[in-house]
Formats: structure tokens, C-alpha cells, sequence
């Protein structure tokens, strides 16, 4: 770790494990869970969530001087909202398809509350550089939740990974299929998604019994 | 009928909660005690229920392609929609403002345990939500956009309502060490969707679902035909898909 000073290292490992966005901060839980019934979804939603973070955390930081408090819930957003359409109008562009499939999960970057919460919690207090380690951190360890997610449902859901087929072809009866799998469709549906993230949720907090809550 | 079909439709199949997730992190956070529950829900309907209708305002008189024709011939190409996300939240944020303003004034109370949460209905998904499938569901009247605003918040209400008297009860069971909290409250969750998907033939008597599931047990039973008609089955079913 020449670069990063062990104090600023912290700042991207820590959201990554037990200071989770998703599973510790209780943020950013609607988009996490709509969208990851396929790993490419995912992972395009957590790239454009790791762009507007840290580019927005940026941002705040720098205006942090000049936002009168009143109205900073205003500032954040036209901020985190123009970026956003940025992300939008690439997205259009580049993955029509892609596009279409997240609809309007992109437009809800907007009201993810991760973004909000950094901005609130950090970006409004610290530096230019910590702020940008602590967007990339907190959108890194979002990503790391949604990946997970997705890697589960599209494999357990349709047997593939990023669209190749993994188990083996389902018609052609080859791979596991000619043992008899099934493929589990329930996991490409939505209540799959909350029941996937709560198990996630009782794995690390029977790891880590620091994370314990009471009832 | 179309505006009673769209509101129970909009409140039991096409639930915020459990079919699309939004306002997830206002409905874990605030499900605690049902009577902030309460309160934060009706603030949610109340909300949307102003934020929808003018933001199909918006959008129909400003925002879409060809929307601008009442300036003039010569505006009739324009299309504004990009600003969308922009013109909507500002919308949002004003709103939640002024609600924020009513209700410190006429039930300080109700201000004093909504606390942050209030000011956070502005980055509630579920608000913003509403207006994003307003648009692209093309709602075609504005009574619709009203009736969709408050029956989704109604839908919004009631499984805030649902979480909160459930979790006010587990508090008196036995939950595993790692599961209290969050993670048993997402297995909830995940469970009362689950039975909300159950509403889904509600409106059309089951007819749409059954159709796919059909195609598949024929796939299912046809093993020992040539492997060429296989691959045209395989192929209409991609299609259908």
C-alpha cells in the first residue's frame, strides 16, 4: 500500500466487509435487489453506480464550502441527478439491449440512498481525495452484494453466467441436465432476490458475531 | 373500470415493495413500531399523490417527444425527455419540502418521531419510482396518474403496515443470533412476496401465466423426437421467451 496511507485504505476496505452498504447500513437495498436476476445487469449497474459515487462524492466535496445547509438536499440531488442522465444517455448509446433491461433502475440511481447517505455522512465533511476513496469504497462494496446476488440467480435460475451456459445445455439433456437438474426458476423471480440477500446477511453476521442485533 | 382495475392492480400485483423493491430502505428502517409505520406510509401516499399527477403534467406538456406542439408548429420536433430524472426530483423535493412544512405545523408529534425520515422521503425510491413507471407505462389521463399515485402508495402502506405488526411480534420468538434484524426481516420480506405474487392472476384469471408454462412441459415431454424438430421447439421457445 505505497499509494494509500493506511487511514485512507481503510476507507475502501472497510465498506467492503463489515461496513457494508447494503447488509450493515441498511442503504441502497431497492436497486440491489430488482435488478439481479442477471450477472451482466449487475455488473453494468455497479459499474454506473462506482461512476456516479465517485465522481458526485467528488463533486459535493468541492461545493461543500459554498452549499448553505438549507438547501443542500436540493444541490445533492441536481448533482447526483445530472450525472445520472450522463449515466443514462452512455447506457442508451453503447448497451441499447442492457438499456432496456434495467429501465427505470437507472433513473432510481437518482434515489439510491447510498449515494445520498456519503454525500451526507461524508462527502459534506472531508477532503476531495478521502471523499472519492470513501465513493469508490461504498459503491465497491455495493457492487460486491450485487454480484454475489446475481452470480446466484442467473446460475442457479437459467444455468448460465453472463449468458454462456455453464451447467451444460438444458434441451440437449448434456453436463449436469443428464443427471437429472433442473433448472430452478423461483430464483429468477423477485422475492428470490430478498430471501438470497438475507442469507448473505446470516452468513457474514454468523462470521463476524460483532454484527449481531437484537431484535 | 379501468380505474378500478388499475388501482388494485397497482396496489396488490404491481406492489412497490414486494414486485419492484422500491422504497426498500425507508421500509426496513422505519418498520419497527407500527406507529411510525403508520405515520411514514401516509406521508408516502400523501406524497406521491401530489408528485404523480404533476409530474404527468410535466411530462405530457413538456418533457415528451413532440410534447411542446402547444408553444407552437415549430417546436413540435423538440424532445426534452432527458431531462426527466432532473425535472421530476425537483418536483419531488419541493414537494416533500412543503409536506414537511404542513406537517410540523399541524401534528408536531408525528414531525417529532418521523425525525430524518421525513426529509428522506425525497430520495424514497418508491417516490420517484411512481413518476419513472407513470412515464414509461404511459399513463394516458391525469385521473389515471392520480388514481395510480395513491393506490401505489396505498400498496406501499400496507406493506410497511404488514412488516411492522409482524416485527413488533418476532420480537417474542426465538430467532437465530445472526438472523435478528435484518437478515430475518429480509426472509420475511422475501416470504410475504412471494404470497403477493399469488394476486398476479387476480385480474386476468391466471390467463397470462399459464400460456409459457405449457410450452415447457412440452418441451419437457418430447425427449425422443429428432433432434432437428428439438432444436425448432428450442427455438420457438427463445423466441417466446
Amino acid at each position: 500500500m505505497g499509494l494509500l496511507s493506511k487511514k485512507d485504505s481503510k476507507l475502501i476496505l472497510d465498506p467492503l466487509a463489515d461496513n457494508n452498504p447494503i447488509t450493515i447500513q441498511v442503504l441502497g437495498i431497492c436497486s440491489a435487489l430488482a435488478i439481479t436476476a442477471e450477472l451482466e445487469a449487475s455488473i453494468v449497474m455497479s459499474i454506473s453506480v462506482l461512476f456516479v459515487m465517485g465522481v458526485g462524492n467528488v463533486v459535493i466535496s468541492l461545493m461543500r464550502n459554498v452549499i448553505p445547509s438549507k438547501i443542500r438536499i436540493i444541490a445533492q440531488l441536481i448533482v447526483v441527478a445530472t450525472l445520472v442522465i450522463i449515466v443514462d444517455l452512455v447506457l442508451k448509446a453503447f448497451a441499447y439491449e442492457l438499456s432496456k433491461t434495467l429501465s427505470v433502475f437507472v433513473g432510481l440511481i437518482i434515489t439510491n440512498c447510498i449515494i445520498m447517505g456519503r454525500f451526507e455522512a461524508f462527502a459534506l465533511a472531508n477532503g476531495t481525495w478521502r471523499s472519492f476513496l470513501d465513493g469508490v469504497g461504498n459503491a465497491l462494496g455495493y457492487a460486491v452484494i450485487l454480484i454475489i446476488v446475481g452470480f446466484f440467480r442467473e446460475l442457479l435460475g437459467s444455468g448460465t453466467l453472463l449468458g454462456i451456459p455453464v451447467l451444460g445445455d438444458p434441451i440437449e439433456k448434456t453436463g449436469l441436465y443428464a443427471i437429472g437438474y433442473e433448472n430452478n426458476g423461483f430464483m429468477l423471480l423477485s422475492p428470490m432476490a430478498l430471501i438470497v440477500v438475507g442469507i448473505i446477511i446470516w452468513v457474514q453476521r454468523t462470521r463476524n458475531k460483532a454484527l449481531v442485533e437484537d431484535n | 373500470m379501468e380505474h378500478i382495475e388499475l388501482f388494485f392492480k397497482s396496489i396488490f400485483i404491481d406492489n412497490m415493495v414486494f414486485a419492484t423493491f422500491l422504497g426498500m430502505c425507508s421500509y426496513l428502517a422505519v418498520s419497527k413500531k407500527v406507529s411510525t409505520a403508520v405515520g411514514l406510509g401516509a406521508a408516502v401516499i400523501f406524497v406521491l399523490a401530489i408528485t404523480v399527477p404533476l409530474n404527468w403534467l410535466l411530462d405530457q406538456y413538456l418533457l415528451q417527444p413532440g410534447a411542446l406542439t402547444w408553444l407552437g408548429e415549430e417546436f413540435a420536433d423538440y424532445d426534452l425527455s432527458f431531462l426527466s430524472f432532473i425535472m421530476f426530483i425537483a418536483t419531488i423535493a419541493t414537494m416533500v419540502q412543503l409536506v414537511e412544512i404542513v406537517v410540523e405545523k399541524f401534528s408536531p408529534a408525528l414531525y417529532n418521531s418521523l425525525g430524518i425520515f421525513l426529509p428522506l422521503i425525497a430520495v424514497n425510491c418508491a417516490i420517484l419510482g411512481g413518476s419513472l413507471f407513470m412515464q414509461s407505462r404511459e399513463i394516458a389521463t391525469l385521473g389515471l396518474a392520480f388514481n395510480y399515485g395513491v393506490s401505489s402508495g396505498i400498496g406501499w402502506f400496507l406493506a410497511i403496515l404488514a412488516i411492522a405488526a409482524i416485527r413488533e411480534k418476532i420480537r417474542y420468538s426465538n430467532v437465530p443470533p445472526a438472523l435478528r434484524g435484518l437478515g430475518i426481516t429480509f426472509i420475511i420480506t422475501g416470504l410475504m412476496a412471494i404470497g403477493f405474487m399469488s394476486f398476479g392472476g387476480m385480474l386476468t384469471g391466471g390467463d397470462e401465466e399459464e400460456a409459457p408454462v405449457e410450452e415447457t412441459t412440452v418441451k419437457v415431454e418430447e425427449p425422443k423426437k429428432d433432434s432437428e424438430q428439438e432444436k425448432v421447439v428450442a427455438n420457438n421457445i427463445k423466441v417466446n421467451e
